[in-house]
């Protein structure tokens, strides 16, 4: 379609219709007789016909179409971008984070901060990590760079809270230890490529 | 002189088709360096000697492959940086250190700025052709700071040839790795060079060189900053922070007076706490080397100070009724000046007994050299300097950049070395095998000097009557000596068979006595020497010789004789080719020597600023008001090298400064680095602003800190110098006020690094003698202190820490740095 008709500016030339409205009413009286007129029209009847009808249809034959929320919710797409998780591993159960820092980075909010240290185990040990969520734009990069998928992003969305800046610490963001059969593996942003098998090239190992 | 090298020949050569000017006998690589060209090398390091482990910086120089790092540039050589079999040779390199290679980036502490990393990446290195099984090697702490991982290792040898060409400790060397040899297939598929190193790497690692897993060394952290990869690491720094977090501060090392160009890195300490904390300190290593203080003793700021404003008051009261302002050395030069302005307008007075002495020596040396200060630096000695004397100064101890460049100058330079000092050292004479030391009496200073003055002095310039009295200590005397000689004897032998007689001659050693006379050099033997053996060896230390230089140390300056003694190396630089370099005893005495009028005594009502007094100016935080610590000011100092160098405020401060007394006080600009155009330009200091002072190392080496003094000279007579008393020499029990190495003041005793203790030091058998705990009476007080044995010590003189201000160890030594003691033991 061309864009003629929008360019055209010239409104006398154009097809307006004149509506055929009656004559407004004049006297006090009449204007009354016009309004009563118009609201108890059967009309009215029809529509809440309607309304009646799908509430029994809802309520009683089980056809509702709208979301308990918030006692219900909708399923949400895995590349939805909402309050971060901290993942475990699932075999022993040990948080998937080594502390690499690449999140705290990469945050172009700069909300990311992680305390590190030399553990007991000789081994590098996340002693504090904290999420700025007052300056948090949820734009995934934290979880895109992890390298580990150990933060990624979670499902919950409701992020009202009294105050514009809220923490979330490590402990808040970590899958419950009882509940780590639940863990779901994260397919959304960041996570491996279905053909990720493709694009590497082996290490050859003398063992 | 040594003017005849200073005019560098430059040869033209060509990098990849451009033209470029190298200086003549320089190598490819730092040619290339110095003209911004880039060519990957590893294990190279600018001032030390090539190990050719890494063997990456391979080249094609006038159509042959050499080794950069280590082959000349010679007059119109054409050098190829990148050819296909090299760029081959090169990524195979590459793969192979990266064979087995922990892929523990993530939480590597040299992750972002790992060589490893760099070059794999420069190399478009995406596949592995080689392998083989790995060794198990665990991680180890070789001292108090150091933290080794052999698993990250590449065994570029960087740490080692740092520690033994620059740092002289010699602590690490490579060792047994005990990995499987390579595939024999290996040899044949892959490139030449990757397979000779990775021969090599796959037969060593690294390990402390006294055989032990704990390194006996001066914890300087050199080998830190030298390496590539996360093998080495402070152990206080392991996991604490990534490289990219850090905030680098350039910045001066306040503690020695080499003022070591460092930075400070820092970042939020904390989640909870988000004030700035110093995470480690770096340094430029291809140019500049640290000592354990500058590296280690960083975390000595004064916290959480506040403008308490009755503290304030009281202090512009204090300093209103003052008699004396007594302070040490660990002020820049600013402040300096503020004290020197306090001084001229409230004419109070300024006690530093700890520069005082350097300073009255300094006026000493200008009245009989016509020069303001000493004619090199120790990086000029490293650079050109092949005989190198030290004299009053206990090199591991007082001066880390002195110790660094009479090592370098052995190992580099195939130097040669004189060491006088009263307190011996079993590390000096490991610098090399021409370090002769000599460890005579305390108070045979001068001794020393006219032996250096007999030994080159050029005999036309020298005084008669000085000459005279050098001669009066030689005695020649006639010896006899038994020589073996081969004698040619002839003989008959009758030949059995035939019965012939047939002459035959035979060789037949045979002991003859021989008469000679030697000269004997009284100089030396009383310096504790050996006259002949030392006659052998200096004719040895002398051949092709061309450059020489001394360091003068601290004992020179506290010494009965200041005066005749600086007249003497007034006459050693005027009469010798000798080029010296003087040791200001702390920090920026320098600066304050040239900046403060000092006087001899404290009068009356005290202020204290980090030093006792009546009232107490305190950067450490227990004072009665808060000054910030040198971590916490920007300002100047003046180096060993005549050098102004600026340093940077690396840590928030919230209290009041000197500048804001004065302000009240006399009238001040707004800011404390609104002095450094003021500083005094009678005495070589330039009206240069703050800002406008540059810091930084260019591509090929210059030092582009700050601005060098100028240095005033006139002409003048030959000073006339006195004879020295042998009388003076000390016998006894001796105390010599030395700190231990990373010990300076009150500052590095701070730190939470620096573990060394304030005591006694003494040699392992003193030590044992005199027990745990002892009391050292002095004329005029005593101290009681603990005893540590320090295993590179021999002798019996006993060096007493001095780095707490507070225990008053100068005032017990008064003018001199070795005194005659009571040893009791408590």
């Amino acid at each position: 379609m061309g864009l003629e008709q929008f360019k055209n500016r010239n409104v006398g030339t154009q097809e307006y219709r004149v509506l055929d409205l009656q004559e407004s009413p004049k006297t006090p009286m009449a204007k009354f007789v016009q309004v009563a007129k118009r609201t108890f029209k059967g009309e009215l009847f029809v529509g809440l016909g309607v309304t009646v009808r799908e509430m029994f249809n809802a309520l009683f034959r089980g056809q509702m179409h709208t979301v308990k929320y918030p006692l219900e919710k909708l399923p949400i797409s895995p590349r939805y971008r909402a309050i971060h998780e901290m993942l475990r591993l699932l075999e022993s159960g040990h948080y998937r984070c080594i502390g690499c820092g690449l999140c705290e980075k990469i945050c172009i909010s700069n909300c990311i901060t992680m305390e590190t240290r030399y553990d007991e185990n000789q081994r590098k040990e996340v002693s504090e990590y904290t999420i700025n969520f007052g300056r948090c734009i949820f734009c995934g990069y934290c979880a895109e760079v992890c390298p580990e998928l150990a933060i990624v992003h979670g499902p919950r969305y409701e992020t009202a809270s009294e105050q514009r800046a809220s923490f979330s610490l490590f402990e808040d963001m970590l899958t419950p230890i009882d509940k780590l059969s639940l863990q779901q593996e994260y397919d959304g942003f960041g996570s491996v490529s279905p053909n990720a098998d493709e694009n590497i090239k082996k290490t050859p190992l003398a063992y | 002189m040594s003017e005849v090298k200073t005019v560098e020949n430059m040869v033209n050569i060509k990098i990849d088709g451009v033209e470029y000017q190298a200086v003549e006998g320089e190598y490819i690589l730092n040619a290339a360096r110095a003209n911004d060209v880039f060519i990957p090398a590893i294990c190279y390091l600018t001032r030390c000697s090539p190990t050719l482990a890494c063997r990456i910086c391979l080249v094609e120089a006038d159509g042959k492959q050499v080794y950069a790092c280590n082959a000349k540039v010679k007059e119109g050589m054409e050098i190829k940086v990148k050819t296909p079999a090299i760029l081959e040779e090169r990524r195979a390199i590459m793969e192979v250190y990266d064979v087995n290679h922990p892929l523990q980036c993530g939480v590597c502490d040299k992750s972002g700025e790992c060589e490893l990393q760099n070059y794999t990446l420069e190399l478009q290195v995406d596949s592995q052709n080689y392998t083989i099984p790995d060794t198990k090697r665990e991680t180890q702490n070789w001292s108090s700071v150091l933290h080794y991982d052999p698993g990250l290792c590449i065994v570029c040898e960087r740490c080692t040839t740092v520690c033994k060409d620059m740092i002289g400790d010699a602590a690490i060397s490579t060792t047994k790795r005990g990995g499987e040899d390579i595939d024999k297939a290996f040899k044949e598929s892959m490139p030449k060079d990757a397979y000779a190193m990775w021969n090599k790497l796959q037969k060593s690692l690294i390990a402390p060189s006294n055989g032990t897993d704990q390194t006996n060394c001066s914890d300087c952290g050199e080998c830190i900053a030298v390496c590539p990869v996360g093998a080495l690491v402070s152990r206080d720094f392991v996991y604490q922070s990534n490289a990219w977090d850090l905030k680098r501060v350039p910045a001066v090392s306040a503690h020695s007076s080499d003022g070591f160009a460092i930075y400070y890195e820092t970042k939020p300490r904390s989640i909870e706490d988000r004030r700035e904390k110093i995470f480690r300190v770096t340094n430029e290593w291809n140019y500049v080397s640290l000592d354990g203080a500058a590296r280690f003793a960083y975390d000595f700021e004064n916290e959480d100070a506040i403008k308490d404003e009755a503290a304030f008051n009281a202090a512009v009261e204090a300093f209103k009724k003052a008699e004396t302002i007594r302070f040490n050395s660990v002020i820049t030069n600013e402040e300096a000046l503020m004290l020197q302005t306090l001084k001229e307008k409230m004419g109070v007075k300024l006690y530093n007994p700890e520069v005082r002495a350097f300073q009255k020596f300094l006026n000493h040396y200008q009245a009989a050299s016509g020069r303001l200060l000493w004619s090199t630096d120790t990086d000029a000695i490293m650079k050109r300097s092949d005989f190198v004397i030290s004299v009053g100064s206990a090199l591991r101890n007082d001066s880390p950049g002195m110790k660094y460049a009479f090592n370098n100058v052995q190992k580099l330079n195939k130097g040669a070395g004189l060491y006088f000092h009263p307190v011996a050292d079993t590390l000096i004479p490991s610098f090399g095998k021409s370090v002769e030391c000599f460890n005579h009496k305390p108070g045979l200073e001068e001794a020393a000097l006219y032996l250096i003055l007999d030994l080159f002095a050029d005999a036309q310039m020298l005084p008669e009557e000085v000459k005279a009295y050098i001669d009066s200590f030689k005695t020649s005397e006639t010896k006899t000596i038994k020589e073996k000689v081969d004698k040619t004897v002839k003989e008959m032998v009758k030949d059995e068979e035939t019965g012939e007689e047939k002459e035959v001659t035979k060789k037949v050693k045979e002991t003859v006595e021989k008469e000679i006379t030697v000269e004997k050099n009284g100089l030396v033997n009383l310096l504790g020497g050996d006259s002949e053996k030392f006659a052998d060896a200096f004719e040895k230390m002398m051949k092709k010789k061309e450059s020489f230089s001394m360091m003068v140390g601290e004992d020179l300056y506290f010494h009965e004789k200041a005066e005749n003694i600086a007249k003497l190396i007034a006459l050693i630089e005027a009469t010798t080719s000798i080029d010296i370099v003087m040791a200001p005893p702390k920090s920026n005495a320098l600066g304050v020597a040239l900046i403060c009028d000092l006087d001899d005594e404290a009068t009356g009502y005290t202020v204290g600023y980090n030093e006792n007094g009546d009232f107490r100016l305190s950067a450490l935080g227990n004072g009665d008001l808060d000054m910030p610590a040198m971590n916490q000011q920007e300002g100047t100092f003046t180096n060993m090298s005549k050098r102004v160098v600026p340093t940077n405020a690396a840590l928030p401060y919230g209290g009041y400064e000197l500048n804001d007394l004065m302000k009240v006080l006399v009238g001040a600009p707004e800011l404390t680095i609104d002095w450094t155009e003021m500083l005094p330009e009678a005495k070589g200091y330039h009206a240069v602003a703050f800002d406008d002072l540059p810091n930084r190392y260019l591509n090929n080496g210059t030092e582009d800190r700050g601005y060098l003094l100028d240095i005033a000279s006139t002409e003048v007579a030959l000073p006339t110098v006195e004879k020295f008393e042998e009388s003076a020499a000390l016998e006894g029990e001796i105390a010599y006020r030395c700190n231990p190495a990373r010990q300076f003041n009150d500052f590095t005793d701070k730190s939470h690094e620096i573990f060394e203790a304030f005591g006694v030091y003494a040699s392992p058998a003193k030590a044992e003698e005199l027990g745990e705990r002892v009391e050292i009476v002095f004329d005029n007080g005593s101290i009681v202190m603990d005893v540590i044995a320090d295993g590179k010590m021999e002798g019996d003189i006993i060096k007493v820490s001095d780095f707490r201000a507070a225990a008053g160890v100068y005032d017990l030594f008064g003018g001199s740095r070795y005194k005659n003691v009571t040893i009791k033991k408590v």
